[in-house]
């Protein structure tokens, strides 16, 4: 097994820590709000404030269970279009308040169905790009596990983005490119080192700018020690980005954007 | 003669199955067949078409399907003559994944569609008002946004921005370009915040949904349109009906991710006829102008 592919099954075993413990282990008095006032409340997606020392922070994530009844819950972690637009209300709020938001970002993808399409999962998702791209307010997007394409990219337009060392980030699962590319599940593992998903790929070419160490142990066993550092980064670089102009601020996140792509010109 | 762009031909007897056999490979596609014939086949009603009965706007002359078109055939029906010129023409895709023999994956697209990417934008008129025009062509690499699509369409945005006029994108496209890994998924969030500062300096943004919009490009610029048209029939959602069929186990109902399913569903703000689509954008565009 490659260390992609191990990365993969790392982050799906199902006693990895969710975005409600990484949550609890870094900040206190989490106070969850619900509801995207459209249509729903979507479980997959987790938000709310807290405070982060004595800083007032909106937090936000994408929702995984460890049982199956917490899983149908959540949904697998997959959001719904309430979900995303929940997301944005929350930030919405934090900007209007000027509070930073935190993302925690774990989800094999947007849900797929009949019900997220009538109402609209790709303009939920297109919307949640354009107002985080322009949100007056700090935003850190922390990658905890899985970051499954567009669904994960709706909360992850962030000033500066991190991953845990298992985490990984790509534009479809390993099974989907190997099937659809080469029309063969098999190569799964194949695909997934190519596909460069993995922590350390994704800090050479800029995707994140970050990387977070995991315990030996497992991160199941020992969360505090990673949510200590998380803390103590978050601690340091918000209270860095909150003294920023926001107009500086914003034209950072641009051209953090910006820049990606590989093109020549004749 | 090449009658169907095929090496055999069917007689009557086994035409049926032959048929049968091709549209079952290419059901959801409302494209003619081959067209350099003197005969196209719709995809739709599948009936056999005289070519020369398909005028510029390309429908069926028998059931009104609205066959797909490359960019240039869209600029000679949407743009007052003469008044194209293009931007970032020369552009051409690098190989981000290091994914392998993409060279030889992207000369056969080249090859195929005749023209370097994925996407076309320029400046022009339409009915006398200048605005910026992005064009994407589904038969490169399905419209695919890889680097090129994400960095031009970003110019053409930029451009606008700077030079304060409105942008019209006509979207067609599979989604993100899977051979540029993750780079390609950044492209979404780049063409989404240059829209951002084209909608904060209060200018128009036009998108013309045509069929099949699907995928990333769904989820990024497609609906963030201040005002989104889309084509009779157009295939638009996020994701693909397959791996929805495959996710819930359920048929999907009529009609399904289609032009007017979006519009019912509040996503779409007019389904326009290709031949209407001119006057339309000209009317829009009138509507904005900025004194």
């Amino acid at each position: 097994m490659n260390e992609a592919m191990k990365s993969v099954s790392i982050v799906r075993k199902i006693e990895r820590p969710n975005t409600r413990q990484f949550i609890k282990a870094i900040f206190s008095d989490f106070m969850e709000f619900h509801g995207d006032r459209l249509f729903a409340d979507d479980g997959a997606v987790v938000g709310g404030v807290a405070f982060l020392e004595k800083m007032p922070v909106t937090v936000i994530g994408i929702q995984k269970g460890h049982t199956l009844e917490e899983n149908v819950e959540c949904n697998f972690g997959s959001p719904n279009p309430e979900g995303y637009r929940k997301a944005l209300r929350l930030m919405k709020q934090a900007e209007k308040f000027h509070r930073p938001v935190v993302t925690f970002i774990n989800t094999a993808g947007a849900f797929c169905g009949i019900g997220a399409e009538e109402r609209g999962q790709g303009e939920a998702i297109a919307r949640n790009l354009l107002e985080m791209s322009r949100l007056k307010t700090p935003i850190i997007s922390i990658f905890i596990g899985e970051g499954g394409s567009g669904g994960a990219l709706a909360l992850a337009v962030g000033d500066t983005v991190w991953m845990l060392e298992h985490g990984m980030y790509s534009v479809l699962s390993p099974e989907g490119f190997a099937s659809i590319l080469w029309r063969d599940s098999s190569r799964v593992a194949e695909a997934a080192e190519l596909m460069k998903m993995t922590a350390k790929d994704l800090l050479e070419n800029k995707v994140i700018d970050r990387m977070f160490p995991e315990p030996k142990e497992g991160l199941e066993n020992n969360l505090d020690a990673v949510a200590a550092e998380l803390k103590k980064a978050l601690l340091e670089t918000l209270s860095k980005l909150m003294e920023e102009e926001i107009s500086l601020l914003l034209e950072n996140r641009y051209q953090r954007f910006r820049k990606f792509g590989e093109f020549v010109e004749s | 003669m090449n009658l169907f762009g095929k090496k055999s031909y069917f007689s009557l007897e086994n035409g049926e199955k032959e048929r049968t056999k091709r549209s079952d490979k290419k059901r959801q596609k409302a494209e003619p067949s081959i067209p350099d014939g003197m005969w196209i086949k719709c995809n739709t009603c599948k009936a056999i078409i005289y070519k020369k009965e398909v005028t510029e706007f390309k429908l069926c002359p028998n059931c009104d399907a609205h066959f797909r078109m490359s960019p240039s055939e869209r600029i000679a029906i949407t743009c007052d003559e003469g008044t194209w010129e293009e931007l970032d023409a020369g552009m051409r895709t690098k190989n981000p994944m290091d994914y392998p023999d993409y060279d030889k994956v992207i000369e056969k697209a080249q090859k195929k569609a005749g023209i370097l990417e994925g996407v076309v934008t320029g400046r022009c008129k339409i009915c006398g008002q200048d605005t910026v025009l992005a064009l994407m062509d589904s038969h490169f690499m399905m419209g695919s946004m890889g680097s090129v699509v994400g960095e031009k369409v970003t110019r053409a945005v930029e451009y606008a921005t700077k030079n304060r006029l409105p942008i019209i994108i006509f979207t067609t496209s599979g989604g993100a370009r899977m051979q540029e890994g993750i780079i390609s998924l950044m492209q979404m969030a780049k063409v989404a915040e240059a829209l951002g500062r084209h909608d904060e300096a209060g200018l128009l943004y036009i998108t013309v949904l045509t069929d099949p919009t699907t995928g990333g490009v769904t989820a990024s610029f497609a609906m963030l349109g201040d005002i989104i048209l889309s084509e009779p029939k157009a295939l638009i959602g996020f994701a693909g009906q397959r791996v929805i069929q495959g996710t819930i186990h359920q048929k999907l109902p009529e009609g399904f991710q289609r032009a007017e399913f979006q519009l019912e569903h509040g996503f779409v703000d007019r389904i326009v006829h290709r031949e209407k689509l001119r006057g339309e954008l000209g009317k829009i565009l009138l509507l904005h102008k900025e004194e």
